[in-house]
């Protein structure tokens, strides 16, 4: 199915947020924003869930950890429990004050890389993929938002250039798409 | 947006916009490096190439090749691996801790400061693994399945725990700095003209689109790695410090240790930074983002861990006394008058009387100054890790095996050596990637640029 995109530049952070605000109320759908830097508050007027990934962060760590306790449990106690100044550690609470350094380091590098791997892997960010924004000036100066016809069924495309017209644009580009 | 009081000196000065902070970050990058930098380059190469040399040799050789003997086994290898590692504290320090405080005066140095903590570590990291004499089985230190049976690497020592802290800050630390450049590296492909440069960045900058839901988890994910790299940049140095706290060594074994290391890292780390920032923000053309306020702020932060680090000092002198220990005690007396007093001196000198100099606040707001002493503190605090090792082995329990540490040509030169190569990366950092967060500049341009801030509309409700 054909469908019909149109970008619509501003210069300036506030008027794209300003803009978005009133065509949200007037009933647009706005499928997506691109800018240089994050705009503070634009998520909940676009609709954008906060993210989850904080939950797999805590995730990762909690496996860091399990492994962490296991590994040194079984190395230290189970298969070959060592003989250091012949003080007691034949069991692993005997010796967790000294497990607790690895611990808390195994726990924080499983976090921050499961974390990050699956940040890029969730944005499809990976080495050498091609640029996904639609203009290069939205990474320097310039804020982008993608509207799509098919998801606005209920406004002609002549009702939306009449709103986006007040909006007081930079740019307008419209693009067929397949 | 987020404003901030009147009083509050702007943190980007001049009538900058949007594109004109992309302009300066990104022209030193494109156009042709100066002169300057292909002469500092130049040196620092050969200055690191002889390090390597000095490697080499080292590893052909066996470490007898450095200056230590029956009573000092530990000396410069040490000593430069915890000083490096300590230099490699302020950037994770800048990036992850003063964000959770919501400091945005970091967001001008963060950059620089983390490239330079990755490399000081990777300098860091050489130490102990050239000390092991031989590289190629340096996989050892990690509990893989072997054939030797039942033979696992010791996690109660202290040196397994040093493995582990250090390659978890390392990575950690990296892939902080990374994920924060990638939209700054979709800046530099999006205005990249020539074919070479556009295909090297579009590869590092990940294909990265600026979306809204991508901006809320980069926000997110740079919160929790700096929740996370906070306790982290602490747990480090804390370790790296039961190296000798955990020993009954006099002078090492001391519960004051993790602290005061911590301490004397974020020193030290805030010292070297300030060197090499003076130097990029006049030779990069950055004094509007890198100003006399951001210099003044870390001055704070150099003096406050400075009188930790010479309350530890004292603290430490007078215990060994208080304690009642004859060896204890005589490990201090002998650190300050002994033949090694003039280490001793020269690191109360550069480490406790130095910072204090920052409470006059002509002082601390002055560059030249300040490049002075961020100088001065690096050599005193070298000189605090060589006093720690050196001092408390040199004259153990029999007086027939004390000995002295006198450097082979090979400890000069690794040291040396590792100085070079530490600016060999800089250097290519400098030239080749975005050295302030641009895009993260960005937002605070309209809550504390200078000429919003300046305008009539600032203080209006909206």
């Amino acid at each position: 199915m054909s469908d019909k995109v149109i970008y619509v530049m501003y210069d300036d952070d506030e008027a794209l947020k300003d803009s978005a605000k009133k065509l949200v109320s007037k009933g647009v759908k706005i499928s997506e924003v691109f800018s240089p830097f994050p705009i503070h508050g634009i998520d909940p007027i676009i609709g954008v869930k906060n993210t989850r990934l904080g939950i797999m962060a805590f995730l990762y760590g909690l496996t860091g950890l399990t492994v962490a306790t296991l590994g040194m449990r079984y190395f230290m106690v189970t298969d070959w429990p060592m003989n250091i100044g012949g003080k007691p550690n034949f069991t692993y609470l005997d010796n967790i004050l000294a497990f607790v350094p690895i611990s808390f380091e195994f726990t924080v590098l499983c976090a921050a890389h499961g974390m990050a791997i699956t940040y890029l892997l969730r944005n499809k960010t990976l080495p050498g993929m091609p640029a996904q924004n639609p203009d290069p000036r939205t990474t320097d100066d310039k804020f982008v938002m993608e509207i799509r016809l098919n998801e606005n069924h209920g406004i002609s495309e002549a009702q939306l250039d009449e709103m986006l017209k007040e909006t007081g644009f930079f740019e307008l580009d419209k693009k067929e798409i397949n | 947006m987020q404003k901030e009081a009147a009083i509050r000196e702007p943190l980007i000065l001049g009538h900058k916009t949007y594109h004109d902070i992309t302009e300066d970050v990104c022209r030193p990058i494109e156009d042709k490096a100066p002169k300057m930098w292909y002469t500092l380059f130049g040196i620092a190469l050969i200055i690191g190439l002889y390090g390597v040399g000095s490697i080499l040799y080292l590893l052909g050789t066996g470490i007898g090749v450095w200056g230590l003997n029956k009573t000092i086994g530990w000396a410069w290898d040490i000593t430069n691996f915890v000083w490096w590692v300590g230099i490699g504290h302020a950037g994770t320090l800048i990036s992850a801790v003063l964000l959770l405080f919501r400091q945005k005066w970091r967001m001008a140095i963060n950059r620089s400061a983390e490239a330079m903590t990755i490399f000081a570590v990777f300098m860091a990291g050489l130490f102990p693994l050239i000390h092991m004499g031989r590289l190629w089985v340096g996989y050892w230190v990690l509990p893989l399945p072997n054939q030797f049976g039942s033979l696992w690497v010791n996690f109660n020592s202290p040196l397994l725990w040093d493995v582990f802290a250090i390659s978890t800050y390392l990575s950690v630390s990296l892939v902080f700095w990374y994920i924060g450049l990638i939209p700054d590296f979709a800046t530099i492909r999006d205005r990249a003209k020539k074919p070479l440069s556009k295909k090297m960045y579009s590869i590092l900058a990940f294909g990265w689109s600026g979306r809204a839901k991508h901006w809320n988890r980069f926000e997110l994910v740079s919160l929790v790695l700096a929740g996370l790299a906070t306790p982290l940049v602490f747990s480090v140095h804390s370790i790296v410090s039961f190296d000798f706290a955990t020993s009954v060594i006099p002078g090492w074994h001391t519960t004051i240790f993790p602290p005061y290391f911590v301490a004397g890292a974020v020193f030290s780390g805030f010292a070297m930074v300030q060197t090499l920032l003076l130097v990029m923000r006049k030779a990069m053309g950055l004094e509007a983002y890198i100003h006399t306020k951001h210099v003044e702020y870390m001055n704070i932060v150099i003096m406050v861990t400075g009188s930790i680090v010479g309350t530890a000092y004292i603290t430490e002198l007078f215990i060994s006394w208080y304690s009642g220990v004859e060896y204890e005690s005589y490990a201090f007396i002998n650190r300050a008058t002994g033949p090694y007093w003039w280490a001793y001196w020269s690191m109360m000198t550069c480490n406790v009387i130095s910072p204090q100099l920052m409470w006059i606040p002509k002082l601390r707001r002055s560059l030249l100054f300040t490049f002075f002493i961020s100088i001065v503190v690096n050599i005193g605090m070298w000189f605090e890790r060589y006093v720690i090792i050196v001092t408390s082995i040199h004259r153990d329990y029999i007086p027939a095996a004390w000995s002295m540490h006198f450097p082979s040509h090979i400890d000069i030169g690794v040291y040396v050596g590792t100085i070079g190569l530490f600016f060999v990366f800089f250097l290519l950092f400098a030239r080749f990637f975005p050295v302030l967060a641009l895009n993260e500049v960005k937002t605070i341009l309209k809550g504390s640029g200078q000429s919003y801030k300046e305008s009539p509309d600032y203080h209006k409700h909206h």
